[in-house]
Order: C-alpha cells, then sequence, then structure tokens
C-alpha cells in the first residue's frame, strides 16, 4: 500500500495538464503545439503514475484498496475513493488509452486544438473518477459530467452530421441517468448514506430491488448500450473523430458494465436475479440483430459501431451468468474490447486521415500499397473475431463457458453470434484489404508512418498479451469476483426467506 | 405596553431612510447624479446587508407580532439583497448607454428590496401584504421604465394590470381567512391549526387558494405564468435581471413562511395543489421553451421551470425540502445573473440584440465569454458537476423522503427535456459558425461574469458554507 492518495493524484493529473495548456499563450500555431506536447506529456505521466496503481495492488484482498475519505456534502455523502480489483483494470485501461488518442489526434484535428486538448484532458479525469468513486453522488457526478466534454468533442470536431448525434447521445444517455439519480436518492433515504461499500452491505426490501434494479439499468442498458436504446452508439461513433470513438468504444461503454457490477448486482441481487431473463434476452437480440446489421453496412465506422454493440452483448451476458467464469470473461472481454475496438477506430481513422471518406466501397486492395497496414488491421480484425491467441478470445471463450453453466440456449445464440462476428470482420477486412487496386486515388495512399507505428504497438502487444497470458489480468479480479459471487450467493438465499416467510 | 422593540427592523429602518435621503440627493442634482446614486445605492444595499449580518442571530417577534426576525430571513433577506445589488451595478452601464438613465431608477431598485424585506419578515397576514404591495408597485415602475418605448411600456401595464389582479385574489384570500380563522397573526393561525385533527373548514381552504393564487403569480408559477414571457421581454434587460432574481427569493421565501409557518399542519390539504403547480411548471417550463428564439423570453420559461423545482421542496413540506429550496434558490440567483450578464452584454455595434442565434460562433470572437454561458446552461439543466445540479438533487432528496417520487420522476424527466435547449445554446455557440460577434464586455459585467461563474463551476469543491447556512435557516423554520 502507498501512504499517498494515488487515486486522487491520478484523477486530478490531467486536470494539472488544463492548466498547463491554459497557460501556454503565443499564437494559434505554437499554441497548438504546445497543447499537443502538454497533452501527450500529462496523459503519458498519468499513466506511469496509475502503473504503481498496479504495482501495489493487492491481488489476495477483495477488500477496496487506496481508499481515501474526507467530508463533503455532509449527511453521510462523502468524498470517498478505492479500487479493488473489479474497477483496478479499468483505471489501467483508460491512463493507457488516453496517450494513444491524444496522438492518434496529432494531425487530424486542426481546429481549436487547445480547446480539444482541454476537452479530452477533463474527460480523463471524469473517467478515472468514475471507475475510483465509492461514494454513490460522487459517482453520478463523475459519470454525468463526462457528457459535457463528450457532447463538445462529438459537437466540435465531429463529421457533418455532428450536431443530431451529438444531441442524441446527450439526451439519450441523460434520460436514462437521471431515473438513476431518483433510485440512488431512494436508497439515500432508506439507507441514509451513500457510501458505496455500506450499501452493498446493506439489504434492500426484495420488491423495492426490483424498482430499484429497474432505474439503474435503465442508465446502464443506455451506456453499455444494449437493444433496443443502442441507437445513439452508431450516430455518435460515425460523427465523433477517431480520439472520440476510441475513448467512446473503450472507456465510456464499460462504465455500464462496471455499473452492473459495482451496482446493479452487489446491491439488489434479488432484482438482477430476478431480471437476468431480460437482460440475456436483450443481449442475445442485440447480438444476432446488430451483427445482422454491421453485415449490412457501407459506412467503415458504423460497422465497428454495430459490431461494438453485439460484442457488449456478450459482456452483458457473462456478467448476469453469475458463474466466475462468466463474470471474469465479462470483465477481460470489457478490458479486451477497449483495446480491439479502439483500435479498429484507429485503424478507421489512418485511411480516414489520408482519403477522407469511411465508406467501405470507395477501397479495395489497400494491401498493395499499404502492406504494413495490412498486417495491424489483419491483427486487430482476428482480434475481434476472437482468434485463439489474440484477447478477444480469452474473454469470449470464459464467457460462453459460464452461459453453457446457465442456459445451453443463450449459450447457443450467443455462438451464432460468434459465427456472424467472424463473418462481418472478415468481409470488411477483404472488401477494403483485398482485392485489385483499382481505384485511382487510392494508387498514391502512403502506408503508416512512425506515429501511427507508435501507436498501434502498444495496442498489438497488449492485445497478445491478454490473449497469450491472460493469468496477470484475471488474477487480479479472482478475489473480487469471487467475493462478489460468494454475497450474491448469501444475499439470494436471504432473499428467500425473506419471500417464503412471506408468502 | 410601550413602544416596540424597533432594533429587530434595524436593516429595513436604515434602508428605507437612505432610501429617502438617495432621492432627495437626485431630485436636487437631476439625472446628472443617476450614475452615482447607483452606486451608492449599492453601498446602502452593502451596509444593510451588514447590519444583517451583525445583528442578533436569534429569532424575535415584535411590532405586536407583525414581525418576525430570525436567520431564515437573514438567509433570504441577504440573498435578495445581492441580487438587487448586482441588478443595479449591471444596469448603470447600460442605461447610460441607452440613455435611460435617470436617477429615479435605483431608488426603486432600493424601495422594491425593501418591500421584499418586509416580506421575508412578515408574521402576519397584513405585514405579507404590506411588504408586497411595496415591492409590486415599484417593480411596475421598473418595468415601464423606458417609457418611450412601446415594448416596454406595455410590458409595464400588463404587469400591473395582471398584477393588480393577483393581488386582489391574495387580499381577498387574506379576507377570507381571517374570517373564518379570526386571526390574521401567523402564530394565532398556528395555535389554530395544531394537533393531529388539524383541519381548515372549506372556506378558510378557499382562502388558502386565493392566498396561493396571488403568491403564485409572484413567483410566475403556471397557470398564473402568462405574464412572465411578454413582460422578461418587454422590460430592458437590467430590469429583467432584476425581475428574475430577487422577487422570486423574496416570493418563495414568503410560500415557506406561509405554509410552513401558520399551515404547515393543513400539509395535506394544500400539498396537492403545489404539487399541481409545481408539476405545471416544470412541464411548462420543459416544452414552451424549445421553440424560443429570444434569449429573454428563453430565460422567462427557463425561469417558470426552475420555479416549478423550487415548490417541490414546498410540496414536500419538511425541513429538508426547505433547505433545498434555500440551496436552490441562491444557486438559481446566480446562475440567473452571470446568465443575464452575458445577456447584457450582446451587444453589437448598433444596439443590443437579444436572439440567440446572435450568439452563434461565439466561443470563436470570445472563448471565455462563450465558456461561461456554457457553464451557466449546463448547470441551469442541472448536469454535473455544476451547481445548479446540486441545487436539483436536495430538491429531489426532500421529495423522495416525503414520499413524493413520483413528482422526483417527473422532475427528472422534465429536466431532460429542458436540457434540450439549453444544449441548443451551447451548439450554437460552440458548434455554429461565427456571426458578427459582440462588441467587447465592459469591465464589471465580466467580473460579475466571471465570479459568479467561478462559484457554479467550484461549488462542488466548497459546498459547506451553503449547505450550512441553508440548513441552520431552514432549522428556525420549523423550530
Amino acid at each position: 500500500m502507498l501512504d499517498w492518495p494515488i487515486l486522487s493524484t491520478v484523477t486530478v493529473l490531467p486536470l494539472v495538464g488544463v492548466l498547463l495548456i491554459l497557460l501556454t499563450s503565443g499564437k494559434e500555431e505554437s499554441a497548438a503545439g504546445n497543447a499537443r506536447w502538454v497533452a501527450l506529456w500529462t496523459t503519458l505521466f498519468t499513466f506511469l503514475v496509475s502503473l504503481f496503481i498496479w504495482l501495489n495492488f493487492n491481488n489476495e484482498t477483495a477488500a477496496f484498496q487506496f481508499t481515501e475519505k474526507a467530508e463533503w456534502l455532509g449527511g453521510g455523502i462523502n468524498y470517498h475513493m478505492g479500487i479493488d480489483g473489479i474497477s483496478m483494470l479499468f483505471i489501467i485501461l483508460t491512463t493507457f488509452l488516453m496517450p494513444i488518442c491524444i496522438l492518434a489526434s496529432w494531425t487530424a484535428i486542426t481546429v481549436r486544438v487547445r480547446e480539444y486538448m482541454i476537452a479530452f484532458l477533463i474527460m480523463e479525469t471524469l473517467m478515472l473518477g468514475v471507475f475510483s468513486a465509492l461514494d454513490m453522488v460522487l459517482f453520478y457526478l463523475f459519470f454525468e459530467a463526462g457528457l459535457i466534454p463528450m457532447f463538445l468533442i462529438i459537437g466540435i470536431w465531429g463529421g457533418a452530421r455532428r450536431v443530431y448525434a451529438s444531441f442524441k447521445f446527450f439526451l439519450y444517455t441523460l434520460i436514462g441517468s437521471v431515473l438513476m439519480l431518483v433510485a440512488m436518492i431512494t436508497m439515500y433515504f432508506i439507507a441514509g448514506t451513500t457510501d458505496i461499500p455500506t450499501l452493498i452491505a446493506f439489504n434492500f426490501d426484495p420488491d423495492l430491488q426490483l424498482w430499484l434494479w429497474l432505474a439503474f439499468f435503465a442508465s446502464f442498458a443506455v451506456k453499455v448500450p444494449m437493444w433496443p436504446v443502442h441507437t445513439w452508439l452508431p450516430d455518435a461513433h460515425v460523427q465523433a473523430p477517431t480520439a472520440g470513438s476510441v475513448i467512446l468504444a473503450g472507456v465510456l461503454l464499460k462504465m455500464g458494465g462496471y455499473g452492473f457490477l459495482r451496482f446493479s448486482i452487489p446491491m439488489f441481487p434479488h432484482g438482477s436475479d430476478y431480471f437476468a431473463p431480460l437482460v440475456f434476452a436483450l443481449s442475445v437480440v442485440a447480438i444476432i440483430y446488430t451483427s445482422l446489421v454491421a453485415l449490412m453496412q457501407k459506412d467503415m465506422k458504423k460497422l465497428i459501431a454495430y459490431s461494438s454493440v453485439a460484442h457488449m452483448g456478450f459482456i452483458t451476458i457473462g456478467i448476469f451468468t453469475f458463474t466466475t467464469q462468466g463474470l471474469e470473461g465479462g470483465i477481460l472481454q470489457m478490458i479486451s474490447h477497449g483495446i480491439v475496438s479502439g483500435a479498429l477506430f484507429l485503424c478507421v481513422g489512418v485511411i480516414y486521415d489520408r482519403m477522407h471518406t469511411r465508406e467501405i466501397s470507395r477501397y479495395g486492395g489497400l494491401v498493395h500499397r499499404m502492406p504494413r497496414y495490412a498486417v495491424i488491421f489483419m491483427i486487430f480484425t482476428m482480434a475481434t473475431i476472437g482468434l485463439p491467441g489474440t484477447s478477444g478470445f480469452v474473454g469470449e471463450f470464459l464467457i460462453l463457458v459460464g452461459a453453457y453453466q446457465v442456459s445451453s440456449t443463450v449459450a447457443f445464440f450467443a455462438t451464432i453470434g460468434v459465427i456472424l462476428g467472424a463473418a462481418y470482420s472478415l468481409w470488411l477486412y477483404r472488401r477494403v484489404v483485398f482485392g485489385k487496386l483499382v481505384k485511382d486515388d487510392l494508387k498514391n495512399i502512403t502506408d503508416v508512418n512512425r506515429r501511427e507505428i507508435i501507436i498501434f504497438t502498444p495496442l498489438i502487444l497488449v492485445a497478445f498479451w491478454i490473449g497469450i497470458y491472460p493469468a496477470a489480468f484475471l488474477d487480479v479480479m479472482h478475489a473480487s469476483v469471487a467475493n462478489l459471487l460468494d454475497s450474491h450467493q448469501t444475499a439470494m438465499q436471504a432473499t428467500q426467506t425473506i419471500l417464503n416467510a412471506a408468502k | 405596553m410601550g413602544l416596540p422593540d424597533f432594533s429587530i427592523a434595524l436593516p429595513e429602518i436604515f434602508l428605507a431612510c437612505a432610501a429617502l435621503a438617495l432621492l432627495m440627493v437626485g431630485a436636487f442634482r437631476g439625472n446628472s447624479s443617476a450614475k452615482l446614486i447607483s452606486w451608492l445605492s449599492v453601498v446602502v444595499l452593502a451596509i444593510v446587508a451588514l447590519l444583517l449580518a451583525y445583528g442578533p442571530p436569534d429569532t424575535k417577534v415584535s411590532f405586536n407580532g407583525l414581525f418576525r426576525d430570525d436567520a431564515f430571513g437573514i438567509f433570504m433577506k441577504t440573498l435578495c439583497l445581492g441580487a438587487s445589488a448586482l441588478a443595479i451595478i449591471m444596469s448603470i452601464d447600460y442605461n447610460r448607454r441607452e440613455k435611460i438613465a435617470r436617477f429615479e431608477f435605483p431608488i426603486l431598485i432600493l424601495i422594491a428590496t425593501l418591500g421584499m424585506m418586509i416580506m421575508i419578515s412578515a408574521n402576519d397576514l397584513m405585514t405579507l401584504y404590506l411588504g408586497l404591495e411595496l415591492m409590486s408597485l415599484s417593480l411596475y415602475v421598473t418595468a415601464a421604465f423606458r417609457r418611450d418605448s412601446v415594448r416596454s411600456t406595455e410590458a409595464g401595464l400588463k404587469y400591473f394590470v395582471l398584477g393588480a389582479l393577483s393581488s386582489g385574489l391574495l387580499l381577498y384570500g387574506v379576507s377570507l381567512i381571517y374570517g373564518f380563522s379570526g386571526t390574521t397573526n401567523f402564530d394565532g393561525l398556528a395555535s389554530i391549526f395544531t394537533g393531529e385533527e388539524a383541519r381548515a373548514e372549506i372556506g378558510l381552504l378557499i382562502g388558502l387558494v386565493f392566498l396561493i393564487a396571488g403568491l403564485a403569480f409572484k413567483v410566475s408559477a403556471v397557470p398564473f405564468h402568462m405574464w412572465t414571457p411578454d413582460v422578461y421581454e418587454g422590460v430592458p434587460t437590467p430590469v429583467t435581471a432584476f425581475f428574475a432574481t430577487a422577487p422570486k427569493v423574496a416570493a418563495i421565501a414568503l410560500f415557506l413562511r406561509v405554509f410552513v409557518g401558520p399551515f404547515g399542519e393543513l400539509v395535506g390539504q394544500w400539498q396537492q395543489i403545489i404539487v399541481f403547480i409545481s408539476i405545471a411548471s416544470m412541464i411548462l417550463g420543459a416544452f414552451a421553451a424549445i421553440y424560443q428564439k429570444n434569449f429573454k423570453r428563453l430565460m422567462a420559461y427557463s425561469a417558470i421551470g426552475h420555479i416549478g423545482y423550487a415548490l417541490i421542496g414546498l410540496a414536500a413540506g419538511t425541513e429538508e425540502g426547505a433547505r433545498g429550496i434555500l440551496i436552490y434558490m441562491t444557486i438559481y440567483v446566480i446562475m440567473n445573473i452571470g446568465t443575464f450578464a452575458v445577456i447584457l452584454s450582446m451587444r453589437q455595434r448598433d444596439g443590443m440584440v437579444e436572439d440567440i442565434s446572435e450568439l452563434s460562433g461565439l466561443s470563436k470572437s470570445q472563448p471565455w465569454m462563450a465558456f461561461f454561458l456554457l457553464i451557466f446552461m449546463f448547470s441551469l439543466a442541472g448536469i454535473p458537476p455544476l451547481a445548479g445540479f446540486f441545487g436539483k438533487f436536495y430538491i429531489f432528496v426532500a421529495a423522495v423522503n416525503a414520499g413524493l417520487i413520483p413528482l422526483a420522476v417527473i422532475g427528472v424527466v422534465t429536466s431532460v427535456i429542458g436540457a434540450y435547449y439549453y444544449l441548443r445554446i451551447v451548439k450554437i455557440m460552440y458548434f455554429d459558425d461565427a456571426s458578427e460577434g459582440f462588441e467587447p464586455q465592459s469591465r464589471t459585467l465580466s467580473i460579475i461574469m466571471a465570479v459568479s461563474g467561478i462559484f457554479v463551476a467550484f461549488f462542488v469543491v466548497f459546498p459547506a458554507p451553503l449547505l450550512d447556512s441553508a440548513k441552520a435557516a431552514a432549522a428556525v423554520l420549523f423550530s
């Protein structure tokens, strides 16, 4: 354990970068350059500091670590930070992806660079806050506040229909979240505190749990997103700048899954159990339906966006199996999806920066001019399909193992999704990379440059690392997942007794 | 019985005398002294605030039970004084440029503020009416202050006619209450309605409804809101800024005083009326603002919506509700002052503009102004971590604790709908291409804007002072 408040430090560090950017002045051109470098160094430094969290993390315990507590609003609402095996990896994922996002925007963003970097750094602070908050109000604060920078990122630096996409993103997410807020206030009223560890230990009335579960579900289902409230995602992804898509797919979607793990399952065990079939049904529909939709997309980003919905469907299935494999697979798949889908959006960004179109039919035969790009794209296509040896395989496999233990029907449909996933991914790859190079404007396209290789290298390494040696990641979560399942079992027995007594 | 204890009304007495003295100065020195009198008025308000702050904090009643001084009063009065002072400061430059700089303006605001202070300290339905009329009459005059403008005089006349009607309703309600209970004193009324069995007779209930109607008019709650958009749009902008803040605070304070004090035990009987008014205001505020093009008109609908949220706290009828209202109104006033500081800066070469489309591309031409307006808009929409979120949060906490979960759900849903039009302003500033842009902002306005913006943005870090004082003030109401 460390004797300094590392979580607050990591959370606040990006804001220091914001201050530095505000202090830089000078001409448009030089200020933009300064802002880029400040943002890059800030995010790299944040990443390095966040590695201390992992190094000092105790894998043996399920308790919250690195906790910090301070008086805040009073009346049981405190500034409480801390992490366990479930949230730790998300923090590393966030700090890991941020420098990559900054680098990916290096040349793609030319207007209002300072504001862009500020928005991203604020975004990083808020995302880290979400994963380390141990107080509901604090969590909600970070969770909701993230809408503001993301709204601006999509709206200012987005594509042609950016206004529509940004409004849809904002209002969709907000309506889900405010219902969660009412549920949180109800819990505060009953339990007298918003402290997450206390609430996890608190047993809510089984009937009330159903309502509370639904209210939280409204928020997290939009965030994940689950079918049928996923429609904001393709719009937001298509219009957002590349780095915005990476953050969106890499981290923001994970907040939904994280919310299920942190709130829905431990606090409302009865509600989670009761509604698990609903989650399975929605996830299965999502997997099959969005995979089919993805097959038919003409826009590359839209295709990957729909594939994200399908992959998130796997994750929600895994989480609600209440098995060790399912839960660990779900968490690992979230990390893996964060890396892989982020990388795929970056792959699209590479050719978009050169050709300024994302239409699949405008490409073809890129392998002849861009061999290195073809290899990179291939690796991530395989990872998204879930080829053994890549990160996608481990998570998907564990989830399916978990799903078989609960319901072979769910597992059956989910497996169909795997096949469909292979179909649309490989077909996309074939249409863009293989074939003859016939389009005139593609004949002068250049291969990935050094900056882009620097971006992709860490992503490739991590994708293989998770695929080949997942234990490093799974070890972190064992204790917390086991504890989650144990308390779920105990709570379910207690609930059963209450329900039987009521009969 | 000797003389009443004048000392508890010392701030009010000082304010009244100072206003008269300034009126004399103005009468002798003419309109050229408008600026001097404005600043002197601000100084007077500051002194009154100091008198309040260093006065005895304990609850006292004097003037034969007509007048009450307590921590709740100090809280609300300070808020009104601050809002009035800022309205005067914001008017100085505007009135000079628009050539309506007259020395009566700050004095009218002083007198209106005096009326508000009397309202807040009311411990009797007569004091209530006295303060309310003193405030309203001054407001009618300020509304029609730009007497050469058709819009302004029309707004003034409209406000006067409807305001007089509402005062009439209120007075009728007061007389019914008196007729059915035999007293106008709050303590006397409270002693009639105590215990579990407390029920109002039908006549008294009708009186109560009239009272609510009169007060609802002053806070512009639906269905008594019709005057608000026209008046907000028609009157000179500093007057709009004033209307949007101080009188609302005073009227909400009065709502609390009357319904928590004498009629507190009857909560079951008036609660549904307040719930209805609150829901109707929130819904109208959310939907009607969507198509507004004029910024001041939009703020009028926004104000209607916000009053709806504040009334949720009243509907709860609990100490937490009162605390929520105090927090909400404080934050509301600060957000509004900041927003109006921006609206007052919307000046192009050939005069003021009020259309929100004129804000397009503001983030490029005046990045700081755009940034602060962005903060105010997100805060008005109630997005954390800005102050507006905490205002709503405490209101909803009170509603849930009082068992009004459906009301809280309607509240959060309308706040999402309302978020749309606040977002639209952000969109115009940040996503649209630049238009003509504005003249540089005057220094006073930018200071007011920045200070309120910093409050709104950093409230999350230092929430304790406001939360604690609101808690103390609310506790007094229920003791």
